[in-house]
C-alpha cells in the first residue's frame, strides 16, 4: 500500500522545500508503474489470443517460446473465412444481434418515454419494476423457459428450439430492462421545459418523441444500442441451451462446439475464431468508446 | 388527461407484455417445475430439494458458489478501486487512452476471453507454465486439480470484472469536487486520511451498489466456469448455474434443475433489495 | 391580438391549493407583470393560461373565448421560458421555425417570419448556430424570437431573465419592452423580482399566497399599497415597519407612538382617516428608508427629527444605507453620502410622516 501512498501524493505532515513538486514526480512515476503492471495483466489473454492465431499448427506443439511467433502465417484466418460452417456462425450472430437490437429499441424507447413523461396507474410500480427485472439472471430463467417453448411447440406445432430465431425472443429479456431503464435516465434528463414547449409549438406526443426526445437522447439512444448489440453478441447461455444443430449456432457456442472435438483442441483456430468472434464488440468500443462507457456507467449514476 | 394516461399505457405494453410473459412467468414457473418429477408428470413436492440436501455435490455446489462470487466481488472491487486512483492520478490527457486498454477484458464476450484463458492454462502447453519454467517452478495444474481450478475460475472472473469496477469508481472520483480535497489538505490531512474522509464516504454510495451488482452478476455467472472446467475436476468448481445447466439440460432432469437454481434466489433478493432501496432513495432526493 | 380574463381560477393539487380564486382581466396589447415570492402562485397561474397546467375551478378566457379545454397549441399563444427550452439539436432557424413547420406553413412564409422576428431582435447572424454556441443573452434572445415568429394573440413570459447576470438582466429588460412597444402583443409576464416589474408593466399584479394582492400601475402600487405584503414586497430595500399606538394629541391633532420616548405628529390631512384607530392595538407604522434622511438645515412640513445610534452603514456611493434599531426593531434610512454617518456613530435623522403608512394588522391592509 505504500504505493498508494506516493501515488496520492501531495503534502506529507512535514513539507521540506520543494518536497511537493519531488512527491508528485514519484506519484506520477509510481502510477504510471502498477498501470502498466496492470495494463500487462489486463491485456495478456487477447495478445495471447494474437500471438497464437498466427501460429500454424506445427508451431504451436512445438516446445518453442509460446509468446513468439517464428513463423507467422495468416492460414487459420483463411482457413476459418473460407469454411461455410464459420461463416454461418458469423451470420446467425450478426443476424440475432442486429434484428434484437432493432426490437429492443421498439420496445425500450417508447415504453421509457412512457414512463418517464406520462404518467398512469402503476408507471412508478413499473419503472423500478424494470431495473429489478434487469437483476434477474438468465441463470434462473433458462430452465423454465425451455420447458415454456417445449410446450408452446406441443400446442402449437411451431418449432422453437433448435433455431435461431428462439434467440430473438429470449435476448430481449436480457436487453429491454436495461435499455429502458438507461433511456427513462436519459429521458427524464431532458427539461419539461421542452416538451412544453414542443406542446406550445403543437407538436402532438408522437411528434415530441421522434423531433425531440430521441434527437435530444441521442448519446443514451447510442449507449443502448451498444449496450444491446454486445450483450447479445456475447450470449453465451441461452444458445447453448437453445440450440443444437451446427447451422443453427451463434458464434460463442459454434466455436467451442465445433472447433473443440473431444479431446482435439486445435488453438490455432479456436484462438482465431475467439479473435474474430470478439472483434465486433472490440471495434465498436473502439470507435464509440464514450458512449459505450456511458451506457456502462448509466445504471449506478443515473436514475 | 385520461386520454393521454391511455396512450401511455399503450406505449408501455410492449415492455409489460415482455416482461410479464418472459421474466415474471418462467420465475414463477421455475418454482413450479421444482415441484415435478423428473419427466414433469408427478408432484413431488419437496421432494427434489430434499433430494438434493442429502447430495454431497449439492452442498459443494453451495460453497463453491459463495466462495466464487464473495471472493471475486472483493478482488475485483479492491483492483478496481486502486486501479481507478492511478487513472485517475496521472495527466488527464492520457487518461482516456489507459481507460481504454483497461477495460478491454470486460469488452470482450466472456465466452471468448474464457477460451484465450482455457488455451493458457493448458495441461501440456501453458504459456504461464513455460515463463513458470525459466524460473524453475513446476508446471501448475491450473485446470486440473480442485484447488487450482477454484483458484484459476476466481482469477478469470476477477480479470473480467475489474475494469468494470475500475470505470464505476473511476466515474465517481471524478464527481468528487476538487475543493474537498483542497479543504483537506489545508485541514492538514495526509494522503490516506484524505482517502478515508473524503473519497470513501463520498464513492460509498457508487462503490456499494457495484459491489451488490456484481455480487449478483457473479453469483448467477454461467459462461467462466461452464468454458474454463465444465465444473470439473470431479464437480468442484460447479456454481449453481453450471452445476443447474448440467442437471437440467444435460441431465434432462428440467426440475432438478430448476431446483438447484432457485437457491440463488434468496442472496439474490437480498442484493436487489438493498439495490432498489438505493435507487428510490437517490430518485426521492432528486 | 386579444385581452385574456381570468374568473375565479382555482388550482388545487392533490388538494394543496396552489391558486385560490385569481380575478384578473388583461386588456389587448397590455403588458402585465404577476410578481411575488416563490410559491406565491404566479407560474401557476400563467402555466394555466398556457394551458400546461388544468384549471381546477374557474375560468379563462383569451379573446372572448373559453379555452378551459383548449390545448395549449391550439391557444394562440407563445411561452419564453426560464431555461429557454432551446431545442438543443436545432439550429436557431430551426428552433425559430419548429411551431410554423408543425402547422405546415408556407416555406417562403416561414422564412420571411423568421427574417423578420430575426431583425427585430438582431439575430439575423445566428440563424445557423445551434443553441450551444450561443450566449445567454442571445439565448433569450432566440428563445423571444420563437415566441415572435408565431405572432400568437398572448405572449407568456416565465421569469425569462432569472438566469442571466446582473448586468446582461437590466440589458435584456430593456429589450423585451423595446420588443413589445414593436409588436403590441398581449404579454403576460411572471417574475420575483420587483425591479422588473416595476420597470416593465402597464400594470403589476402583486401574488401572495395562491391569490392578488393589488393590481396597479408601478407608482400606484408603490405610493399607495394597498396591503402591508405589497408595501414590504416592492421596494428596495424594503419599507420600515415598527409597531406602533395611534394616540390624541393636543390641538384636535393625532401623534403615531413607536415607543415610549418616540412619537411623530401625524400629518393634519390624515387625522380624519386615520381617527377611527385611536387606541387601537396591532397597528403598524410603516416608512419607506428613502423617507428616513439626514436632518439638514431647518425641517421641512411633516418632517420630524430622531435621533438614533448607528449599528451599520453601507455606502452605495450615491448614497448611504444607515441601520438603526428602534426598540429592537431594526430600520433603514438613506443618507446623503457626505453626511458624516459611521458604524456606531450617533446621527440625527429626519422622518418625512407625509409618507407614512398606517397598517392595520388584524386585516394586513393599509389604512
Amino acid at each position: 500500500m505504500a504505493s498508494v501512498a506516493t501515488a496520492a501524493g501531495g503534502i506529507g505532515p512535514k513539507p521540506k522545500v520543494g518536497s511537493i513538486s519531488r512527491d508528485r514526480k514519484w506519484a506520477l512515476r509510481w502510477s504510471y508503474f502498477f498501470l502498466v503492471v496492470f495494463a500487462i495483466f489486463f491485456l495478456t489473454p487477447p495478445v495471447y489470443m494474437l500471438i497464437t492465431s498466427l501460429k500454424t499448427s506445427a508451431e504451436i506443439s512445438a516446445a518453442t517460446n509460446p509468446w513468439w511467433v517464428f513463423n507467422p502465417t495468416l492460414e487459420n484466418y483463411a482457413e476459418l473465412l473460407g469454411s461455410n460452417q464459420y461463416i454461418t456462425f458469423f451470420r446467425n450472430s450478426a443476424l440475432v444481434s442486429v434484428i434484437v437490437v432493432a426490437l429492443t429499441m421498439l420496445i425500450s424507447v417508447p415504453a421509457a418515454f412512457a414512463l418517464s413523461r406520462m404518467k398512469f396507474w402503476g408507471s412508478a410500480t413499473l419503472a423500478s419494476g424494470v431495473f429489478l427485472t434487469y437483476l434477474v439472471p438468465e441463470t434462473l430463467l433458462f430452465l423454465p423457459l425451455f420447458k415454456m417453448m417445449v410446450t408452446f411447440t406441443e400446442w402449437t406445432g411451431i418449432e422453437l428450439i433448435n433455431h435461431w430465431y428462439v434467440l430473438l425472443l429470449l435476448y430481449p429479456t436480457l436487453t429491454v430492462p436495461f435499455c429502458t431503464w438507461i433511456m427513462i435516465g436519459y429521458f427524464a434528463s431532458i427539461p419539461k421545459e421542452l416538451d412544453e414547449a414542443a406542446l406550445i409549438d403543437g407538436a402532438g406526443w408522437l411528434q415530441t418523441l421522434l423531433k425531440i426526445f430521441i434527437p435530444v437522447a441521442l448519446p443514451g439512444l447510442i449507449a443502448a444500442t451498444i449496450f444491446a448489440f454486445t450483450v447479445s453478441w456475447a450470449q453465451f447461455l441461452y444458445p447453448l441451451a437453445f440450440t443444437t444443430s451446427a447451422d443453427q449456432l451463434v458464434l460463442p457456442v459454434g466455436i467451442i462446439t465445433s472447433l473443440i472435438k473431444g479431446d482435439v483442441f486445435n488453438w490455432g483456430q479456436i484462438m482465431t475464431g475467439a479473435l474474430l468472434g470478439a472483434a465486433p464488440p472490440l471495434i465498436i468500443y473502439a470507435f464509440l468508446m464514450d458512449y459505450y462507457i456511458a451506457g456502462l456507467t448509466a445504471g449506478a449514476t443515473k436514475g | 388527461m385520461q386520454r393521454k394516461s391511455t396512450i401511455a399505457f399503450f406505449m408501455a405494453l410492449p415492455l409489460i407484455a415482455l416482461i410479464a410473459t418472459l421474466v415474471l412467468y418462467p420465475a414463477g414457473y421455475a418454482i413450479h417445475l421444482a415441484t415435478l418429477n423428473k419427466s414433469m408428470e408427478r408432484f413431488v413436492g419437496l421432494g427434489n430439494f430434499f433430494f438434493l440436501f442429502k447430495r454431497e455435490t449439492f452442498w459443494m455446489v453451495v460453497q463453491q458458489s459463495c466462495i466464487f462470487a464473495i471472493t471475486a466481488v472483493i478482488f475485483k472491487a479492491l483492483i478496481g478501486f486502486v486501479v481507478a486512483h492511478f487513472v485517475h492520478n496521472i495527466p488527464a490527457r492520457g487518461q482516456r487512452k489507459w481507460r481504454g486498454m483497461l477495460l478491454v477484458p470486460w469488452v470482450i464476450p466472456p465466452a471468448m476471453s474464457c477460451l484465450a484463458w482455457l488455451w493458457l492454462f493448458d495441461p501440456s502447453y501453458s504459456a504461464f507454465n513455460w515463463i513458470l519454467a525459466l524460473f524453475g517452478i513446476e508446471p501448475v495444474p491450473w485446470t486440473g486439480h480442485t484447488g487450482w481450478a477454484r483458484f484459476s475460475v476466481i482469477l478469470v472472473n476477477i480479470w473480467i470484472g475489474a475494469p468494470f469496477f475500475m470505470i464505476m469508481y473511476l466515474a465517481a472520483l471524478k464527481s468528487v469536487p476538487e475543493q474537498l480535497y483542497e479543504a483537506a489538505a489545508i485541514d492538514g490531512a495526509s494522503w490516506w486520511q484524505r482517502i478515508w474522509y473524503v473519497t470513501l464516504p463520498m464513492m460509498r454510495n457508487i462503490i456499494a451498489i457495484t459491489a451488490l451488482f456484481s455480487l449478483i452478476v457473479t453469483f448467477a455467472n454461467f459462461d467462466i466456469v461452464r468454458v474454463l472446467t465444465a465444473g470439473g475436476p470431479i464437480d468442484t468448481t460447479h456454481i449453481f448455474g453450471t452445476w443447474s445447466f448440467r442437471v437440467g439440460i444435460e441431465g434432462y432432469d428440467i426440475p432438478l434443475g430448476a431446483a438447484v437454481s432457485l437457491f440463488m434466489v434468496p442472496i439474490l433478493a437480498v442484493a436487489a433489495v438493498f439495490i432498489l432501496r438505493d435507487i428510490t432513495r437517490r430518485g426521492n432526493e432528486s | 391580438m386579444a385581452n385574456v380574463e381570468l374568473h375565479k381560477v382555482v388550482k388545487t393539487y392533490d388538494n394543496t391549493p396552489a391558486v385560490r380564486g385569481v380575478d384578473l382581466h388583461i386588456d389587448d396589447k397590455e403588458f402585465i407583470v404577476l410578481v411575488g415570492p416563490s410559491g406565491c402562485g404566479k407560474s401557476t397561474t400563467l402555466r394555466m393560461i398556457a394551458g400546461l397546467e388544468e384549471i381546477t375551478d374557474g375560468e379563462i378566457m383569451i379573446g372572448g373565448d373559453v379555452v378551459n379545454d383548449v390545448p395549449p397549441k391550439d391557444r394562440d399563444i407563445a411561452m419564453v421560458f426560464q431555461n429557454y427550452a432551446l431545442y438543443p439539436h436545432m439550429t436557431v432557424f430551426e428552433n425559430m421555425s419548429f411551431g410554423l413547420r408543425l402547422k405546415r406553413f408556407p416555406k417562403a412564409e416561414i422564412k420571411r417570419r423568421v427574417d423578420e422576428a430575426a431583425r427585430i431582435l438582431d439575430i439575423t447572424d445566428l440563424l445557423e448556430r445551434k443553441p450551444k454556441q450561443l450566449s445567454g443573452g442571445q439565448r433569450q434572445r432566440v428563445a423571444m424570437g420563437r415566441a415572435i415568429v408565431r405572432d400568437p394573440k398572448v405572449f407568456l413570459f416565465d421569469e425569462p431573465l432569472s438566469n442571466l447576470d446582473a448586468k446582461l438582466r437590466v440589458q435584456m429588460r430593456t429589450e423585451i419592452k423595446k420588443v413589445h412597444q414593436k409588436v403590441r402583443t398581449t404579454t403576460v409576464y411572471v417574475t420575483h423580482d420587483q425591479v422588473e416589474a416595476m420597470t416593465l408593466a402597464d400594470r403589476v399584479v402583486v401574488m401572495n399566497n395562491g391569490l392578488i394582492e393589488q393590481v396597479g400601475e408601478p407608482n400606484d402600487l408603490y405610493h399607495a399599497p394597498a396591503t402591508k405584503f405589497v408595501a414590504g414586497f416592492i421596494g428596495s430595500p424594503a419599507m420600515n415597519f415598527v409597531p406602533c399606538r395611534l394616540e390624541k394629541a393636543g390641538g384636535g391633532g393625532l401623534s403615531v407612538r413607536l415607543t415610549d420616548k418616540i412619537a411623530f405628529t401625524v400629518p393634519a390631512e390624515r387625522t380624519r382617516r386615520y381617527e377611527p384607530f385611536v387606541g387601537r392595538g396591532r397597528l403598524t407604522f410603516g416608512l419607506r428608508p428613502e423617507h428616513v434622511t439626514d436632518a439638514r438645515g431647518a425641517l421641512e412640513k411633516d418632517q420630524q427629527k430622531l435621533d438614533v445610534t448607528l449599528t451599520v452603514t453601507e455606502p452605495m456611493g450615491m448614497e448611504t444605507l444607515v441601520y438603526f434599531a428602534i426598540d429592537g426593531t431594526e430600520l433603514c434610512g438613506r443618507v446623503s453620502p457626505n453626511a458624516g454617518a459611521r458604524d456606531g456613530g450617533p446621527m440625527t435623522l429626519a422622518a418625512h410622516l407625509g409618507d407614512m403608512h398606517l397598517i392595520d394588522e388584524d386585516t394586513g391592509k393599509v389604512v
